[in-house]
Formats: C-alpha cells, structure tokens, sequence
C-alpha cells in the first residue's frame, strides 16, 4: 500500500516535470538516449481542451474559469510500459515525447536516466522560480512610520 | 512490431480507432443516417476496422462509443460491461465519465444476452429539454432472423418491416410505454455483429404475428 | 417580398486580398512575430485569452497579429478556433492560496503575512510618454532580494479568524459546475455560471458597470482585500493512472474585494465578499468582475435591486462582446428587402398624410 502510494507520489511529480519540459530539453533528452526503444503510439498525439476550474471566493465551490489548450499522448514500449504525456499548449511532438519519457521511467535500464534528467528539469525551474520570486521580492514595501497621530 | 492486447494488463489502451478523426466521422456518419431512417439496417464497415474493445464490449458498440460518448457525456454499463475491462476502455478512449445512476446517464450500454433494464430508469430529458435524456446501444444476437416488428413514424415512408433477434418478449411493451413520454424518452440504437439500426423515440412499434 | 441576389464573389475576394496587405502594411519594415507580441504586447495578449476564455499565448498572439491588433476580433476568432477542440476533461480547482506571487497587494491591511509586493504594476507610473521607448534602449535588469518564507497569507483567512467575513463561496453538496458553453442559460444563475460568464466577460462593460457601483447605482462600500498575480499549477485526473497530474502552469489574476453588510434577520453584521478571477494579468478586469459579482449578489443578501449591475439578466446578456458585436454588426449586412417594405410604408403613410393634410387645407379655404 505504502510503496504503491511513493510510486505514484513519484511517477504524479514525474508526469508533473516532464509537462514542464521545453520541447528542446525533451528533444535533446531523446538524441541522448542509446537506441530509440521500440514503441507504439496507442493514442494521439492530439490537441484538445481542457475547462480549468477556480473556487468561488478561492476556497469554495468549484466554477468554470475557462479553457486552456492542452496536447496528449499514449504510448507502449516494446516492453509493455505504457506512457501518457499531457502538456498544455498545441505542442504534439511534446506530448509524445513526454508520454515516451514517462513510459521510460517505469523501465528497466532507462528509468535512472529518465530520473536524472527529470530531476535536472526541476533544477532548472527551481532556479528560474527563484529568479522571479528575488525579483518580486525586491518590489516588495517596507513601510516606515513618519508621524502617528497618538490624540 | 506488434503488441498483444493483454500485455501487462494493459487491454484497455489497445483497440481504438487508428483514425480518429476519420474514422469517427464515418461511424457518425452512418449513425445519423440510421436515426435519420429508422428500422432499416446499415453496416458499420469499414469504419470500425481496427476496432477492438474488451469482451463483452461488442466492435460495433465500442466504435459508437468512441463516436459518441466523450468528457460531457455519462456513460452507464451493466455490471458485466463494468466489471469488464471495457470500462475502462471506454474511460481511456472515449474520456467519458461512468455513472452508477441511469437517470444520470447520456449514453447506456447492454452487452449481448445482458438484461435490458426497463427505459423509464434512464434519463428521459424534460418537457422543455427532450434531448437531456439517455441513448442506449443494444447488443443482440442479430438484426434478423427474429420475431417480425413494424415500424412507422419520421424518417418511414409508409412502413418498414425487421425482424431482430435476441430482444426479450416485453420489447414492445417497453417500447411503447416509451413512446407515450413523447417528447420525453430514450432513443436505442441496437447493434449486432458490424450492424446497427437505430429505434428513436417517434418511432412507433407493432409486433407482426407470423 | 423576397428576391434572391447572388453576387459579390469577386469583390469580397479582393477585399481579403486588401485586408491582407493592409494588414502586412509598409514591407519594408519587419513583420511583428507571434513571439514578439507574447513578449512584447503580453497584456494584449492575456485580454483575448481572458474573453475568449482560451488559455493559450501563442494562438492569442496569432488572433491579435490575424485581428490587426482589433481586440473584439481577436478574441472572436479565437473563441471560433476553440470550438473545433474537442474537451479532453475539467481540471483540478486551481489553488489560487499555492500561487506563484508576482504581485500582491491589500488595501485593508498594511502589514500582512507575505508583505505588499507591487510586482511589474503600472501604478506609481507618471502616465508621461516615455521617448526612450521610441528607439531601442537597453533597459535594466530587474532588482533582486531574498525573498520572505513566510507563506503569503489569504486576507480572506485573516478576516475569517475573528469570524468577521462570509465564508468562501458555497453551494449545495454534489453541486456539478455550471458550464454556460454547453447548456444553455436559465436565469437565474447560481454564482457558479455567472463567475463563468463574468471571467469572460467584456473588461469595459465589466468596468463601466463596477463604476457605477461606486458612483451610487447599487452601493456596496468596497475595499480591495487583495489582488494577487501569479501562476497556478493546472492539473487533471487521469482515469487511466487513477490519479491526477500536472499539465503545466496557468497565469491568473485574483481579486479578493471586501464588501460591508449590516446584517439581516438571518445573518449578523460581518463583512462579505465579491470575487474576481482571471486569464493572465488583468487586475483591472479582476477588480471590476468582483465589484459586479458582489452586486450581482443583492438578492442572496436582501439588497433591493435598484441598479443595472444589480440586475442578472441584464448584465449577464450583454457582458459577452463576441455575442454583442454579432448582434450590432450583423446591421450593416444586407436588409434590401426589409428595407423595401420599410419605404414602402413610409410612402404610403406619407401620401396619406399629405392627403389628409390637403383635404385640410381645402376644408380651410371654403371656411
């Protein structure tokens, strides 16, 4: 139960990752690998909608906020390893090539690599995160008392 | 390279359509020319080829739900279809959500030999919106061969005569309780093998001895 | 009267043609690319994404480039091109408390856990011209400080504590999110499809409406509680995994604005709550939708319904500039024949007229 419960704690921040990846980090993960493994498309790649939702007043009940693009892919290794890729944007070839990395990931032989270059994908957002979050933090006031009005 | 359909479980990500697209038109295509001409038999070939759910889910039923059903449509099974894993391939290619009410349903499924539940049960829509109500895709032995029924309605000139096969004897007791909510009540689209012909609610049923 | 025209075939060809050219304008300047409009006019950019409720720079980019920058026909084409998607599922309820802060401002509290942070804001801005901007002058990289670890905290939780504001927005249990692009509008809403139809709605029509709020016209003593910018993980159940995942991130626009109320028979005197939520950065557009929101919500309070923006059916029917637009420049559009008949009665009630008159004028003469 525990260890089924980690491996879909990992493999949910995997998927979560790889969506994030650009289509050159995806593309040249892809050149990297040693023999392109033998797989299937069984679904997509194909672009559809997605209808985001809000909370009422942030917390509360959910509303529909709107649409947002989103491409998906599934796909089956030789192997038997199924991958789903789902990206947002009109991008197929990243969401095939996300759905592949995804299936890689559960695979002998591929999975180290595959977490290796995840784990570089969160690296380099985590900095980029942090970039943005020192240049908000900088427009940040610090108000000072000039005069208080005590009576 | 070919991959066999229950390689690791995975039964439910093989056997859709290879052509999406074009393939969904021609099956829609063909469905809407039979709701347009009741009683009368049309074969889903060569759309459906390629076409391959889990058991009990029928070539013919899977391709109208990969047509039909998607992300804003409910989809019911029988406890067979449920318990099979053909919900979940109708969950990984069609998007469709499944719901345990029949009331709460677009679209219901009956595979062959499976009961057929009383219409009244599913969506019926409502006086103002007929069309929020339930279609429901039969599976049956065949489209002939069976007892003779005859049709008149919309879509009929004068009259049209079939005969299916594997519809339990209250069919057209059921069919006519149906067609009295009019405009309320279900449409059925029933399918055998690579056929289909489709019932829809303004059609009326006589059973024809002999 | 109806006669049957045909014609015009070529003109309109010619007139695409012309379209296009003007639209390319002088050739011997660089046409704009779509990364430059992302990049360069991006808050033109989150407005068509905002109002044709379509999350997606590069296609709003391309709509805004098509449109010649007219923003109602952008987001008409791309309302248009989101109708041949199919929907793939809803999301996850976005978590707008987990945001990625570029800005965040309250205007009822000074001091608040996570700090005012002004972000990239036109506010404080002179409104003088800038003739820098005319050439190319290298700007400044932004500043830079360690951000604070505290979280920054919902003023709405603030207020909650001491029990003093409405809770967040509920409805009924196993409550299904309205969706007005499937079903069509019963009034009256329930706060879920109008939010909807509000986040989509025209930010003019939007604004003039929370004007008039303000000016008199349905009163609702308004505070800023906050508005926050940032980015929002968007994720969706997957059936197949048995989970949900990430698709990527969203920017959105969240106006929290805070509303007096004395109190009714059945609730005490507390503070309660507009809400405003939108595509990309549009504080102006999140701030307006909330006002409305909140005067939408007159009924639920025992408000009397004095007020246009009060008024459901009003605002809700004419907030949608794609419908709006459909309807008035459908105008110019061939009425020959109406037209005729219109004349036709006009002449003949004219010469009844100048009958009448005449038969008058020689009634007076023999008297």
């Amino acid at each position: 139960m525990d260890s089924k419960e980690q491996v879909h704690t990992a493999r949910k921040r995997s998927i979560g990752l790889l969506a994030k990846a650009t289509r050159q980090e995806l593309e040249a993960a892809y050149g990297a690998i040693d023999g392109a493994p033998a797989h299937d498309v069984v679904r997509g790649p194909e672009t559809g909608l997605v209808m985001v939702r809000g909370r009422i007043g942030g917390g509360g009940e959910a509303f529909n906020l709107g649409e947002a693009t989103v491409s998906r892919a599934t796909i089956q290794l030789s192997s038997g390893e199924v991958g789903h890729g789902q990206v947002l944007g009109t991008d197929g070839r990243k969401a095939l090539l996300a759905a592949l990395f995804d299936a890689l990931g559960q695979a002998e032989g591929y999975a180290s690599s595959v977490a290796a270059f995840v784990e570089g994908i969160a690296a380099r957002i985590a900095a980029e995160d942090l970039k943005r979050a020192e240049q908000t933090a900088a427009t940040r006031v610090d108000f000072f008392t000039m005069v208080r009005g005590d009576d | 390279m070919t991959l066999t359909a229950n390689n690791n479980g995975t039964a439910a990500y093989r056997g859709g359509f290879g052509n999406p697209v074009l393939q969904g038109q021609g099956v829609f295509r063909i469905v809407m020319d039979a709701m347009a001409r009741p009683g009368t038999i049309r074969s889903l070939e060569p759309a459906i080829v390629g076409v391959k759910p889990p058991a009990p889910l029928s070539s013919a039923a899977g391709a109208v739900a990969l047509t039909l059903c998607d992300a804003d449509t409910p989809v019911w099974l029988t406890p067979a279809l449920r318990q099979s894993p053909a919900k979940a391939w109708i969950a990984f290619h069609a998007g469709a959500p499944l719901v345990e009410q029949k009331t709460e349903s677009r679209f219901g499924f009956v595979e062959r030999g499976g009961i057929i539940p009383g219409f009244g049960q599913f969506a019926l829509g409502t006086q103002e919106y007929p069309d929020r109500s339930s279609t429901l895709i039969l599976e049956i032995d065949a489209l002939s061969g069976g007892p003779a029924y005859r049709a008149t309605g919309p879509g009929i000139r004068d009259h049209v005569d079939f005969s299916p096969r594997g519809l339990p004897d209250v069919f057209a007791a059921l069919w006519a309780e149906n067609r009295a909510l009019f405009p309320r009540g279900v449409d059925l689209i029933l399918v055998a093998g690579p056929e289909l012909l489709c019932l829809p609610r303004t059609t009326k049923l006589e059973r024809r001895e002999g | 009267m109806y006669v049957a025209v045909k014609g015009g075939e070529a003109a309109i060809a010619n007139a695409h043609r012309l379209l296009a050219d003007r639209r390319r304008g002088d050739r011997s300047l660089p046409a704009i690319s779509i990364d430059q409009i992302v990049a360069q006019l991006g808050l033109a950019v989150d407005r068509v994404m905002a109002e044709a409720s379509l999350y997606d720079r590069a296609l709003a980019a391309l709509a805004v480039r098509q449109a010649r920058g007219d923003m109602i026909e952008a987001i008409f084409i791309l309302r248009a091109y989101r109708t041949t998607l199919p929907r793939f599922g809803s999301s996850v309820p976005v978590d707008t408390a987990t945001m990625r802060i570029e800005r965040r401002v309250s205007a009822t509290y000074k001091d608040l856990p996570g700090g005012q942070l002004l972000g990239p804001t036109f506010d404080y801005t002179h409104r003088l011209l800038d003739p820098s901007l005319l050439s190319d002058e290298a700007v400044d990289v932004p500043a830079e400080k360690e951000p604070l670890t505290e979280p920054v905290m919902r003023v709405s939780d603030i207020l909650a504590g001491e029990g003093l504001i409405e809770e967040d927005g509920l409805l009924p249990q196993d409550h299904v999110p309205g969706d007005l692009t499937r079903e069509p509008l019963e009034f009256p809403l329930q706060r879920d499809l109008r939010l909807q139809a509000l986040a989509r709605g025209d930010e003019g029509f939007l604004l003039s409406l929370a004007y008039s709020t303000q000016r008199g016209y349905a009163r609702t003593h308004p505070f800023v509680g906050e508005v926050r910018i940032g980015e929002v993980e968007v994720e969706l159940d997957l059936p197949e995994l048995g989970f949900a995942v990430s698709l990527g991130r969203i920017q959105v626009t969240e106006c929290q604005m805070v509303n007096q109320f004395k109190g009714s028979a059945k609730s005490p005197p507390q503070f309660t709550r507009g809400y405003g939520l939108v595509f990309g950065q549009s504080e102006r557009k999140a701030m307006a939708m909330s006002l409305v929101d909140r005067a939408l919500r007159a009924e639920e309070f025992g408000e009397d319904i004095v007020a246009p923006a009060q008024d459901e059916e009003f605002v809700i029917s004419h907030s949608d500039n794609v419908q709006a637009t459909g309807f008035v420049e459908h105008l110019k559009l061939p009425h020959y024949v109406d037209f005729q008949a219109e004349l036709d009665l006009i002449r003949r009630m004219r010469a009844e007229y100048e009958k009448k008159q005449a038969g008058d004028d020689l009634r007076e003469a023999a008297e």
